[in-house]
């Protein structure tokens, strides 16, 4: 072989006048970056293997410890970057695709950061929340057209199945095997207590969550891993999921190095065999093989539960949401080019989907047009990452938003962006039972709800200011939204006004 | 009374609570000038291996066999505490014997120490409990001990 070496990314810093050489980060670390050398009487470091998730640092009792970014760079070039270069090299050496996780990090437009929300001044008075009711609640599904009345003059109402939400936030879908039982525990706990949703992912549920289905959304996607007539009238909804912001285009890939013990039960496949869902489901080649899945699981649910379809945001996003409200599905979920996964090829992580705001304001728009809007509810995913996140998406026309990679920073997560590995130090995404036990459920499910609580407060301050008392009235709002920075075309896509305009 | 339990699916063994023990009772305000460089020697210490792992201090019996059997008289109860004076204690160690659950060790002068939940110390409360990261030790009330 060639000379195939590159310096290491990060640098461990030890600040000796307070290391006490208590061993925690050695005992902490499962890349094994720190060590007691007993010749030396001091801890040593082998920064080579140091994914910077910061699990030393936060538990050193001194706060010794820092991770640094190596200064030792290749000569500056605007084309060729750093990482560019590593990147051919690591492929020369290998043959193989490169491997990312979690969301896109590269410097495209956040479109979020670049919209701004109105608030009353004089003319139509601010509400505040701490003095009056605020309405947070929303439903999902089927909304009737038309008011229908009986005879006497009484109200129909004969509601499509819907679920319903005391946010409008839910956690997305994150496969049992991806991530932990803990921190599946957590998720489940956490969505029960909140009033809200989380989702099982593709990876079947768990015997030990059924009881968690009034708070559950269950997923069928390519691979059908863990579907059977129980897990689909477990939950609260069924998700099918035909794409995934992270890769769109592509299917979810588990090693069989993670299909152990209950996985493997819960996957309904053997242990040890790679779980590779295919990228296209192989029944469904249209929007009429679309409707016979959607009807299919409506049927073996006694029409009891709403059907959500998942799509990642691609190009002509707009016209396949249209097609998928016609398909009888209840919820369209589109999820952006920033969305999270346990892996995914760097190359379609980041270079494949589009922006959820360009998505969702083209999606909402079309279905209008359509006079189909009402037919369906979008849920937008693909890293919402705040509260205002979240009201700037109700003004744009969701219903609700996904969030899973907020979640997981609540549970401890520190973006290292290396859940492929499979030794994730915070115990979330591997399944190392020695690792899995340092995420304790009841601590995680109390930072969920915390975190969810704050932006539920945040976002009744944000539409109380706009002197909006409920989200329904928010929704699909965008006169209260101002775009800066941007071109006319985003404009005219996003269906917002400049600000000053 | 509130004791210290230890919940050992959540022990990861990492050894915090002995170095937050060690310098909770070191009567220093510096835990790298309590530390550094010495021998430690907490009331608290991490058994197990690789697959389960737990910390294990005194239990504050509801009648403790250590302050029965003390032949100084070192060991007594002060309220639901069990507590040692440390001047009358001899370093007999008959309290290392008779522990069931081996709480009791003594400190680099030989003479004994335990747990007193950090009631009277720098901490004001069980330093082991406050730097657990997972929440494997607990102070909380479960009834009486045998």
């Amino acid at each position: 072989m060639g000379v195939d070496f590159i310096y290491p990314e990060f640098e461990v810093i030890r600040n000796e006048s307070r290391c006490i050489a208590c061993r925690v980060c050695e005992r902490q670390c499962s890349n094994e970056v720190h060590a007691w050398s007993e010749r030396r009487g001091v801890m040593m470091s082998d920064e080579s293997r140091c994914v910077n998730c910061q699990r030393c640092v936060s538990l050193c009792p001194t706060r010794a410890l820092k991770i640094v970014r190596s200064d030792c760079r290749l000569r500056e070039n605007a084309n060729w970057t750093d990482a560019t270069i590593k990147e051919v090299y690591k492929q020369a050496g290998s043959g193989g695709v490169l491997l990312s996780s979690m969301g896109n990090p590269n410097p495209l437009p956040v479109y979020w950061d670049r919209i701004l929300i109105n608030a009353s001044q004089v003319t139509n008075p601010p509400i505040d929340p701490l003095r009056e009711p605020m309405e947070t609640r929303v439903s999902l599904g089927k909304r009737p057209q038309r008011i229908e009345r009986d005879d006497e003059g009484g109200i129909i109402c004969d509601l499509q199945p819907q679920i319903e939400l005391s946010m409008p936030v839910m956690f997305s879908a994150m496969s049992y095997g991806s991530i932990s039982y803990n921190a599946h525990a957590s998720l489940a706990r956490a969505a029960t207590e909140l009033g809200i949703m989380y989702n099982t992912g593709e990876g079947g549920l768990h015997e030990d969550f059924y009881a968690y289905g009034p708070h559950t959304i269950v997923q069928v996607a390519s691979g059908r891993f863990g579907v059977h007539e129980d897990f689909l009238n477990a939950g609260a909804a069924i998700e099918i999921k035909m794409g995934q912001g992270a890769k769109p285009g592509i299917g979810g890939h588990l090693p069989g190095a993670k299909i152990v013990g209950d996985i493997s039960r819960t996957r309904m496949i053997p242990e040890g065999s790679d779980a590779i869902s295919p990228a296209p489901h192989h029944d469904i080649y249209s929007i009429e093989d679309l409707r016979q899945l959607v009807f299919s699981l409506k049927e073996a649910t006694s029409y009891r539960k709403p059907v959500i379809v998942k799509v990642a945001a691609v190009h002509n996003i707009a016209a396949i949401a249209s097609g998928i409200a016609r398909s009888g599905a209840d919820i369209i979920a589109i999820d952006g080019f920033r969305g999270g996964t346990g892996a995914a090829p760097t190359r379609i992580r980041d270079n494949v989907g589009i922006p959820i705001e360009l998505a969702l304001a083209s999606v909402d728009q079309r279905l209008r047009d359509e006079g189909i809007r009402n037919d369906v509810s979008i849920v937008c995913g693909g890293s919402i990452r705040s509260a205002s996140d979240v009201v700037k998406a109700i003004a744009l026309g969701a219903d609700a938003c996904y969030v899973a990679t907020a979640a997981l920073l609540a549970l401890g997560c520190h973006l290292c962006r290396t859940c492929h590995t499979g030794k994730c130090n915070w115990g979330i995404a591997t399944q190392r039972p020695d690792l899995v036990k340092r995420l304790n459920p009841e601590i995680g499910s109390e930072r969920l709800v915390n975190l969810m609580n704050a932006w539920r407060h945040e976002i009744k301050e944000l539409i109380g200011g706009m002197g909006i008392n409920s989200i329904e009235a928010l929704k699909g709002n965008r006169l209260m939204l101002r775009g800066v920075g941007l071109t006319e075309k985003e404009l005219s896509i996003l269906g917002i006004n400049h600000a000053g305009e | 009374m509130r004791r210290v339990f230890v919940n050992e699916e959540w022990c990861l063994a990492c050894h915090l609570c002995e170095y937050n023990c060690a310098f909770a009772n070191s009567g220093m305000d510096d835990m790298v000038l309590a530390l550094k460089g010495k021998p430690i020697f907490p009331r608290i210490h991490v058994e197990g291996d690789e697959r389960i792992s737990y910390a294990v201090s005194c239990r504050h019996c509801t009648d403790p066999i250590c302050v029965k059997s003390c032949i100084a008289g070192a060991l007594s109860k002060d309220g639901d505490v069990i507590r040692v004076d440390r001047n009358v204690c001899v370093g007999c160690l008959t309290c290392v014997l008779v522990c069931p659950y081996g709480a009791l060790a003594p400190g680099p002068d030989g003479v004994m120490q335990k747990c007193e939940l950090c009631l009277e110390n720098s901490c004001g409360e069980p330093a082991c409990v406050k730097g657990c990261p997972n929440r494997a030790i607990v102070y909380e009330e479960r009834g009486e001990r045998a």
